[in-house]
């Protein structure tokens, strides 16, 4: 199995947010988390990115 | 020259329907508009070639084609992960080493959840998304301020899924940096 750099795998956990990641994709994610600090903290720190993001005020509604 | 200023008119007039008609091909909004400004400048080059001929629309498609044969050629030229790396941007290059590892590693940021409770981090939030550049940012709000799925994003904006990705990966990583710089590290 390819080793995921710090960059691929934050490019992947990004994805991962949109998209349904495969099998080997979940593998070399949770392989390369194991021993890099950083990636786990990205990812953590991306997912949070989102609820913050969720909680800013509603968007205009058109009508109403 | 009336004639001249006419002709400009005519040929802007049909600007949407080549756009339309680009993006089709090239999935690619960016690609689409700077093929259709290619094709008008050409166009607007050569009016004389035009004259006699019965429809603008079809003369000026005719050109359109031409220019996005080329902009294909050119992008099958570049290679893949070049031309993802590049589309990244430089904020993402910066982040990491050429061998792809942390320049810098991502500080911890104890228990972010507690920062929602601040009115004062939205507004730094808000900060940060406004310095994302304009296409960038409507993906990102789209998809997560909306909540709409990729596909409709990518139909909406005629972007390949690839791209959206990527505009959306730039997104993630400028902002968790933008907020570590702005609100976590002090």
């Amino acid at each position: 199995m390819k080793l995921l750099s710090c960059r691929e795998t934050t490019r992947l956990v990004s994805q991962g947010l949109d998209r349904e990641l495969d099998r080997g994709e979940r593998v070399a994610l949770r392989v390369h988390f194991l021993y890099c600090l950083g990636c786990r903290r990205a990812s953590r720190q991306m997912a949070f990115l989102r609820r913050a993001v969720r909680m800013l005020p509603e968007p205009r509604e058109e009508s109403s | 020259m009336a004639s001249q200023d006419d002709f400009r008119k005519q040929i802007e007039a049909l600007r949407p329907y080549l756009l339309r008609f680009a993006s089709l091909q090239l999935r690619d909004a960016a690609a689409a508009e700077d093929a259709v400004q290619e094709a008008l400048v050409a166009a607007l080059a050569g009016e004389t070639s035009f004259a006699g001929r019965a429809n603008l629309r079809t003369w000026l498609t005719g050109i359109l084609k031409h220019k996005i044969v080329d902009t294909i050629r050119r992008q099958s030229r570049e290679p893949t992960v070049a031309a993802e790396a590049d589309e990244e941007g430089a904020e993402i290059d910066e982040l990491f080493t050429e061998r792809g590892h942390w320049a810098e590693r991502p500080a911890a940021w104890g228990d972010p959840d507690d920062a929602l409770e601040q009115s004062q981090f939205f507004r730094a939030l808000e900060m940060c998304l406004e310095r994302l550049p304009v296409r960038t940012a409507r993906v990102f709000m789209m998809r997560e301020h909306l909540g709409a799925e990729t596909d409709e994003i990518c139909k909406e904006l005629d972007l390949t899924p690839t791209h959206c990705w990527v505009l959306l990966y730039r997104a993630r990583m400028t902002l968790r940096e933008c907020l570590q710089q702005t609100w976590f590290a002090k």
